[in-house]
């Protein structure tokens, strides 16, 4: 688009603030529940918690009307092709939600069938853990999502932003040698 | 094959014939496929039509908003009926057997819970039915402990009902429907977390009893509860049961008689409906189930409009049951949920403190200060277990998709050897291609929303 | 033998203590004594469980324990089980197979007598399982018309009889249940499938080979269902990892389950 090329200043601040507001205020999930946590989704989307309020009770089937991909639940072997399918079916811009501790990182099913994380797949913006998480939890989850969203920088910030997070990632000490409770 | 690490099992002699897929994947670019992106089916038919193709296969799933679940349905159409169709199932696959056989026997129950997750305290008493037998104590579980465990189940069973009530009304294009029922269903669930702490797969049903005795307001919460749910089922009755589309929809369709029921080892109410009055709650008895005085609703429609009927009708007879249970357990306050023997009993109690739920402080008093035994007990049991004696065991419940197995092998230690869980709704899947054969496309939907499959359970 | 007490003198009526070993130490449970049933040990597992030579100095590598399995019950069984036997037998020899060449043993299991409820295993020879399974549900006293399902177990230290599939049959009309057991070795994994007698042993039987490797000949479409299509190997047994990854902390990692340390 035009008018995100402008040169970082008042002009793209103002642009990505306007983009931002807009973009979250209807953020169209697609239909992605696997297992437990697609229930608590659903519930969220029901009438005590309500996503509607958040213009996010059309859950879009077709992934090209979509904007936003809540992972929700274990993700097993055979279905990763078809997350990744779907995922690349949805036209940018597009967020990744990976709700539950099985799509965030395995859960309790540290074995041969499960894919332990979905960011194994698909790049994830938000990771709720929880089992299942309630809805509020993740109507909590989606607000910070919303936040990221309002937050995100478009154009020349958004390049020098990644830059800057991926010199900063790979400086980062890695999990396991950092001091923690265990040593 | 069998060229992989020695990690790895090996198979038929590599050269053998392999009845697994060996076939490549089809990129076959002489058979002509088209990919629908919304709206533009016309076109496609249109080019179909020039094409000459009469039969067409489509493939609904894993990801489609009327599947109920990560199911794939490969269905061969030849104009609007259906000639051919067959389920594509293990998208959720989650090795959930072999994971519990590295597990304690108690800690199994987390994960069994998640098998069929709509339905978890099926899983939990099959599960631990199973263990009791096993152990030889199934006469010394508290009769508290089994009200307790009837009341969870009979309320878990009106849940999935409305769950499946819900969502089969929603992929038929009713939405009100679904959000009815799962504020029903969230009038339940308030009970549910009032009891055991959680929403879902709460792993409350433990080998020897519950987790924890009921918390105090619960009759009245209950009968709140019952009113709300009892409105809205009528609410569901009023609005689904004489409207004209609905009937139309689901009369005589899916129609699946007691023959084909029994070939396919169909159970719970796709049984029912075809005129068969077998409900393991009658036939064999479990926790307590023949004190208490309720229906087994039956119909001879079979089709899906008697099936939804039944399910209605089964969620009346539950909270019938509930009621009973609810009046047993004012009656038996102050006795243990937990059966005696200090080696089996599941020690902690868990109560809400200043930093998040955890061991109540009359417990940890108990264990640091008052009892050396109480101590070891609680340490042996909740890091290695207790053991059951060698030999196997199938118990079988009642759940709300059908008949739910459990088999269960002990080698003599800590862990199962073997857990295998006989899932209603992995059986009754089979039975879609003989539902949907030779009716509409749109019936399938209708069809597989009545069987009501959950992949959770036909996957594990 | 040596004696712990000695103040018997070596005389006539001293018989060997049974529960004491040549060192002195007493063995766990006195050897087959009256109203137990003797296992039969499957295997005998050395160490602990899962991981192996991590240096562990505190012993529990010297762990033995036997893996136990019931053996076949003496008659009478007990309540309804030798009728349910001697129709089989009776339709089996009609039939035209004799009792012994079709079954294996018959296990009530838990032991009668010890007041828990039982439940009555039929080990049958894989050749004629069919025939089995049609007797059981024709003849009009056995009726088992609803068969739940196949499941595989794999007792890999059990040279020649490693993989199990068990069958679980239910009598509606007359309200019992019994359970199928067929043994067969890992080199020759071959049984007859049952869907021509119980159509519903469709997915169970593929269930069974996807996750065992069990091959019923003479099934429709014995395809994998909850793997992929091209998975290599059968996961539940017992020789395939469980293939979890080890879980990083800040400092530490865990291991997956099945290579962890555990002392039972």
């Amino acid at each position: 688009m035009g008018i995100e090329e402008a040169p970082s200043g008042f002009l793209l601040t103002t642009v990505e603030d306007l983009a931002g507001y807009f973009r979250k205020g209807s953020l169209w999930p697609v239909t992605f529940g696997l297992a437990c946590c697609a229930i608590e989704m659903m519930a969220a989307g029901a009438s005590r918690f309500d996503l509607s309020r958040f213009g996010m009770e059309v859950f879009r089937a077709s992934p090209r009307q979509a904007d936003l991909m809540i992972v929700a639940g274990r993700v097993s072997q055979k279905m990763a092709p078809v997350v990744r399918q779907v995922y690349d079916q949805m036209p940018e811009p597009k967020w990744v939600l990976s709700m539950g501790v099985c799509a965030s990182s395995g859960g309790m099913f540290n074995n041969y069938a499960i894919v332990q994380g979905v960011d194994h797949i698909v790049p994830v913006d938000i990771y709720l853990p929880g089992c299942p998480p309630r809805p509020e939890m993740l109507i909590n989850s989606i607000l910070a999502l919303h936040q990221q969203i309002q937050d995100q920088p478009l154009g020349v910030n958004r390049r020098e932003a990644a830059r800057a997070a991926e010199a900063a990632a790979l400086e980062a000490t890695p999990t396991s040698a950092m001091k923690g409770l265990l040593r | 094959m069998s060229t992989q690490s020695s990690a790895r099992s090996t198979g038929p002699a590599p050269g053998a014939a392999r009845p697994h897929a060996a076939r490549p994947p089809v990129d076959d670019t002489s058979v002509p496929s088209f990919e629908s992106s919304g709206g533009d089916w016309d076109e496609i038919a249109a080019e179909i039509a020039e094409l000459g193709e009469e039969r067409i296969v489509v493939n609904m799933g894993p990801q489609h908003p009327s599947t109920h679940g990560v199911l794939r349905l490969m269905l061969e159409i030849d104009g609007e009926t259906v000639t051919e169709a067959r389920c594509g199932v293990g998208y959720l696959h989650t090795g959930i057997e072999k994971n519990m056989e590295f597990r304690t026997w108690t800690q199994g129950v987390a994960f069994c819970t998640r098998m069929d997750y709509l339905a978890p305290f099926f899983q939990e008493a099959a599960y631990c039915l199973g263990i009791e037998r096993l152990l030889g104590i199934e006469d010394d579980v508290p009769d508290r402990a089994q009200v307790i465990r009837v009341l969870l189940m009979e309320l878990n069973r009106v849940a999935s009902h409305l769950v499946c009530l819900g969502t089969g009304g929603n992929e038929m294009g009713a939405t009100t429907v679904m959000t009815i029922s799962f504020t029903a269903r969230e009038e339940i669930l308030r009970i549910f977390e009032s009891i055991t702490g959680l929403r879902m797969n709460h792993a409350f049903i433990r080998p020897g009893g519950v987790a924890q005795d009921v918390p105090a307001g619960l009759s009245e919460d209950f009968w709140h509860m019952d009113t709300e749910v009892r409105k809205y089922l009528a609410q569901l009755g009023d609005l689904m049961l004489a409207n004209p589309i609905f009937r139309s929809r689901l009369v005589g369709t899916g129609h699946l008689n007691l023959a084909g029921c029994m070939a396919l080892g169909v159970t719970g109410p796709v049984l029912r409906s075809a005129g068969l009055p077998y409900d393991v709650r009658k036939s064999a008895p479990y926790c307590g189930y023949e004190t208490y005085d309720f229906d087994v609703p039956t119909s001879t429609d079979a089709d899906c409009y008697s099936r939804v009927v039944l399910r209605i009708e089964e969620c009346y007879q539950s909270l019938k049951i509930a009621a009973q249970c609810i009046e047993r357990l004012e009656r038996s306050v102050g006795e243990p949920v937990m059966v005696a023997d200090k080696k089996i009993a599941w020690p902690a109690q868990l109560a809400v403190g200043t930093d998040g739920a955890g061991n109540s402080f009359e417990h940890i008093r108990e264990i640091m200060g008052q009892s050396m035994e109480a101590l070891i007990h609680h340490f042996k049991l909740v890091t290695e277990g207790f053991r059951v004696p060698a030999g196997q065991v199938f118990q079988t419940v009642e759940h709300p998709r059908g008949e739910l197995g459990v088999h269960l092998v002990s080698d003599g230690g800590t862990r199962p050897y073997r857990a295998h869980f006989r899932d209603p709704s992995f059986n009754n899947l089979q039975a879609v291609a003989l539902m949907c054969e030779g009716g509409q496309v749109a019936d399938v939907v209708v069809a597989v929303a009545s069987l009501d499959p959950v992949l959770g359970g036909v996957d594990r | 033998m040596t004696e712990k007490d000695p103040g018997t003198t070596g005389g006539s009526a001293a018989e060997p203590r049974t529960d004491v070993t040549a060192g002195g130490d007493v063995l766990a449970a006195p050897a087959a004594p009256e109203g137990r049933e003797e296992l039969e040990v499957v295997e005998v597992r050395t160490g602990m469980f899962g991981a192996h030579g991590s240096g562990d100095t505190s012993g529990f590598g010297g762990l033995v324990r036997p893996v136990t399995r019931p053996l076949a019950t003496p008659r009478p069984y007990g309540g309804w089980y030798d009728e349910v036997v001697d129709v089989l037998a009776e339709v089996l020899a009609e039939g035209g197979t004799a009792f012994d060449a079709a079954v294996e043993g018959v296990v009530v299991d838990p032991p009668a007598g010890s007041g828990a409820r039982t439940e009555l295993t039929i080990h049958v020879r894989p050749e004629h399982i069919v025939a089995v399974c049609q007797a059981l549900r024709d003849d009009q006293d056995l009726r088992f018309e609803l068969s739940l399902g196949v499941s595989g177990v794999h007792y890999p230290g059990d040279a020649g009889r490693e993989l199990h599939a068990v069958y679980h049959l239910t009598s509606i009309t007359h309200g019992r249940s019994l359970r199928l057991e067929v043994t067969v070795p890992d080199s020759h994994p071959h049984i007859p499938t049952t869907t021509t007698v119980y159509p519903t042993n469709d997915w169970h039987e593929r269930e069974t080979w996807d996750f065992f490797g069990i091959v019923f000949d003479g099934h429709p479409a014995l395809a994998r269902i909850a793997m992929p299509d091209d998975w290599p190997g059968h996961p539940q047994r017992k020789d395939y990892p469980l293939g979890g990854i080890p879980v990083e902390y800040k400092g530490a990692t865990v291991p997956p389950p099945d290579q962890r340390r555990s002392y039972s």
